[in-house]
């Protein structure tokens, strides 16, 4: 398996430790990610001021990665989004594709729409297998017991993904983080809530509640870790749970893992080798519930 | 609420936001409500209705709308446009509105900023010295080239909105 890794903004400067985790697990499961250094923004930030200019930068980057011959997985469920609805458009409305062809005509680029888009997380589900991945487990994580955040873009409009997996009663994730031996929490309230990251910029206050909600029931089942697969649900659960707290006057202190660094975890890695001294909140109960003695270092 | 001005109401607007693309279907609205019941903004925000903001395109309350907080507040979430019966793809008609009230000039700071910073590096956040860091833990150098998505930006009138930013920040 050969895919073009699509880094896009949050990951490789937010998101260093889901970036080493995801290399390390890819390698491990024979999938060669290669890097395409002309890889830019998708084009998410700038779809509210324009879409045609999200959409053209959404049709460079594709356009490089057929270039090369390559499908591409993300690891940002934003970037996952915004590439994969603006090849669906292209894919459907050979207008849209000669109008974006035009633009890229001026930089010596042309999309054809052949380029397949997938989020890692839905690689591993799919084009791994959850069998497979079963079979390279070393370390069950047995005791575990956390819930899968799935995020909105990862899933959704499902009619540009193929309906995959259910928008509405998603599994995939639970599955991914079953075959590690941790347990899913498969049914929690608030499980399908967005993490308002998109609005932090225009009204943090409603963010932080939107996130600070969601933290706050997953405090109430006592989950260990909230599972997740998007940076930007990162920021908004890791980097702004102090504020989150604050907000509701508890205390959440929950992990935020990325799923494959739990998944780096069961097959072998080091706690370390797949970045968890980078999670600002520490998972060191978690670590210690599944025998790593040794505080992760700082 | 203040009452709505029927010599105020144009109703250009709901063929301008018709022919946006994500508009397209708003006419197809019926006002159920399911979008406001599974906005998980409008939970904390009551600013943040799409049901009422469909319903004041279609009153064509143009200025209302444009000139409005709340057009700015989806966070794009997706719910409503998955479960709405009527096929109104709302997420989507909010970046139309989005777009629209760009082209009229108005444009919330949060998003002519992000504009700027694509505009700057390429990307939304500058790598710079973090590239020592990446290659230290053994992950590659992420080159910053921002020429071809800058001819991008600049051929869609984007480039101004991120220029005049990056020049308030100079100046």
């Amino acid at each position: 398996m050969r895919y073009a890794l699509f880094l896009g903004c949050s990951v490789p400067t937010r998101g260093l430790n889901y970036e080493i985790s995801s290399r390390k697990i890819a390698e491990k499961l024979d999938i060669e990610l290669v890097d395409i250094p002309e890889f830019g923004c998708c084009g998410f930030p700038i779809r509210s001021v324009n879409q045609d200019a999200g959409f053209q930068m959404a049709a460079r980057n594709l356009a490089l990665a057929e270039k090369q011959g390559l499908n591409i997985v993300t690891l940002c469920s934003a970037c996952t989004e915004t590439l994969q609805e603006a090849n669906f458009i292209f894919q459907h409305t050979p207008e849209e594709l000669e109008k974006a062809n035009k633009e890229l005509e001026k930089i010596g680029l042309k999309y054809n729409g052949t380029v397949e888009v997938k989020h890692f997380a839905r690689m591993l589900w799919e084009d791994v297998g959850i069998e497979k991945i079963k079979e390279q487990i070393v370390k069950p994580l047995t005791g575990a017991r956390v819930v899968a955040h799935y995020g909105c873009h990862y899933l959704k409009p499902s009619e540009i993904y193929g309906h995959f997996d259910d928008p509405e009663n998603p599994t995939s994730l639970d599955d991914l983080i079953e075959a590690t031996g941790a347990t899913a929490i498969r049914n929690y309230p608030e499980k399908e809530k967005c993490c308002g990251g998109a609005i932090l910029g225009v009204d943090e206050t409603t963010t932080v509640k939107m996130a600070g909600s969601k933290l706050k029931a997953i405090k109430e089942i006592d989950a260990d870790a909230m599972i997740l697969i998007c940076p930007f649900c990162s920021v908004i659960y890791e980097g702004n749970q102090k504020k989150a707290e604050k907000e509701f006057d508890m205390v959440f202190k929950l992990p935020i893992i990325y799923y494959p660094q739990l998944l780096g975890l069961a097959l072998g890695f080091e706690p370390n080798d797949v970045g968890f001294k980078l999670n600002r909140i520490k998972a060191k109960k978690l670590l210690e519930k599944l025998g790593y003695s040794k505080k992760p270092k700082e | 609420m203040e009452t709505i001005d029927a010599k105020k109401l144009d109703f250009s607007f709901i063929e301008e936001v018709k022919n946006t693309p994500g508009g397209e279907k708003i006419v197809n609205c019926f006002a159920c409500g399911t979008c406001a019941a599974s906005c998980p903004v409008r939970e904390f925000d009551e600013k943040f209705n799409p049901r009422k903001i469909i319903h004041m395109v279609l009153l064509g309350m143009r200025d209302e709308v444009l000139h409005s907080e709340f057009v700015w507040l989806c966070s794009g979430c997706l719910a409503c446009q998955e479960r709405c019966p009527q096929g109104v793809t709302i997420t989507e008609l909010m970046m139309a509105l989005k777009n629209i009230a760009v082209n009229h000039g108005i444009v919330h700071s949060a998003f002519s900023m992000q504009a700027a910073e694509v505009y700057r590096y390429g990307r939304l956040y500058e790598v710079g010295d973090l590239n020592a860091r990446r290659e230290k833990i053994g992950l590659p150098r992420i080159p910053e080239d921002p020429e071809e998505t800058r001819k991008i930006l600049d051929d869609n009138g984007v480039g101004d909105i991120a220029r005049k930013i990056i020049g308030t920040e100079n100046g």
